[in-house]
């Protein structure tokens, strides 16, 4: 089987994160469980290790992108083959992980997305996120002319060929969402989307997401795509003749 | 323009290059952050000293009085400073983003082999 682990990028995550872990390590038994811990100021990073997470502690908060690229970097070096991503605070199902890693073991992606929108489940979420979440879902399935219905997923899967596109500068620091699947598309990586079921944010995260963050949200993602759509396209990242997974 | 006017602009001129001079000579700050500065200040006082060139700009690019040029310049010298310090700071991000990630991943590796 393919040596893979659990990236769960954290933020002052002390509330949910032991109950995470523990359902990942009942679950999964011998995959190792990969914090980052972005710069908490609770014990988040304290109560990971206790679970039996391996942490990589960051002094000060550096965003989403970063964490993320940090357990990239990590499993890289660490000669895995691929990395499960998910959210600490709890918004994602962990038996839909197995959903996941089942596609990058018969190797028929190379970013596997979780989507919150193909399942049978409803997911309820304000008028705005909606709006925004279909707009740039309908931009990505244009840009990569194939249908993309949760490109904000931050619920993943993707295998060594992704990890090494994904450890290079490009990688955006903050909200890797669209911008990152066109890119990842150029780039010549296979995307594709697996129903997945979701709960609805805390409240706590939703107020994160508010305000002047969605503005620049927004903002960001808009320049960064038009930034893609008008830059040399990346190299294409070749098949390397297959992932070492069974 | 007035000789008021001109003392003035080369007083400041000649503060403006003094200060920075002296920050470099005490290390306070680095020769590649004080050549803008430097060449802010000598166009400034190139343009003050040579009135005939400050005039021939301002009837080229359309300006009513000399002292206005003068001001267009130097908040055109201002702005290219500043995107030359956003350069500075996006590089300087990168560096940093990168030393917090290598540093995360090896006290990771260094808390494993001690306990």
């Amino acid at each position: 089987m393919g040596k893979y682990l659990v990236l769960m990028p954290s933020f002052n995550e002390e509330g949910n994160i032991e109950r995470i872990i523990l359902n990942i390590k009942a679950l999964l038994k011998d995959i190792p469980v990969v914090v980052i811990n972005d710069g908490s100021s609770d014990k988040t990073s304290f109560i990971a290790k206790r679970s039996g997470a391996t942490v990589l502690d960051f002094p000060f908060n550096l965003g989403y992108g970063v964490a993320l690229q940090a357990g990239y970097k990590f499993a890289l070096e660490g000669g895995y083959d691929f990395v499960v991503q998910i959210d600490a605070d709890g918004q994602h199902n962990v038996e839909d992980i197995k959903r996941l890693t089942q596609e990058i073991k018969n190797d028929s992606a190379d970013i596997v997305i979780g989507s919150r929108f193909l399942g049978s489940t409803v997911y309820k979420m304000d008028l705005i996120r909606r709006i925004g979440v279909l707009l740039f879902g309908w931009i990505v399935t244009v840009c990569i002319k194939q249908k993309i219905t949760d490109c904000t997923s931050g619920f993943q899967a993707i295998n060594r060929r992704a990890l090494e596109f994904y450890c290079q500068d490009i990688f955006p620091s903050d909200f890797p969402d669209a911008d990152i699947i066109i890119l990842s598309h150029f780039a010549g990586l296979r995307i594709k989307e697996v129903p997945v079921v979701m709960h609805k944010s805390p409240p706590e995260k939703q107020q994160m997401h508010s305000g002047l963050t969605k503005l620049y949200y927004i903002f960001k993602m808009f320049l960064s795509i038009t930034v893609t759509l008008l830059s040399e396209k990346p190299k294409r990242i070749s098949n390397g003749g297959g992932l070492n997974v069974s | 323009m007035f000789l008021k006017q001109k003392i003035f602009a080369i007083i400041t001129v000649v503060l403006v290059i003094f200060i920075i001079f002296e920050l470099v000579r005490r290390k306070k700050m680095r020769e590649e952050y004080s050549w803008l500065w430097m060449v802010t200040g000598i166009s400034i006082g190139v343009l003050v000293v040579w009135y005939d060139l400050l005039v021939f700009i301002t009837r080229l690019i359309g300006a009513v009085l000399p002292t206005t040029t003068l001001f267009i310049f130097a908040i055109l010298f201002l702005m290219i400073i500043s995107i030359h310090f956003s350069l500075k700071i996006s590089s300087l991000t990168n560096q940093m983003i990168k030393l917090t990630q290598e540093l995360a991943i090896l006290k990771s590796k260094i808390e494993k082999k001690e306990y």
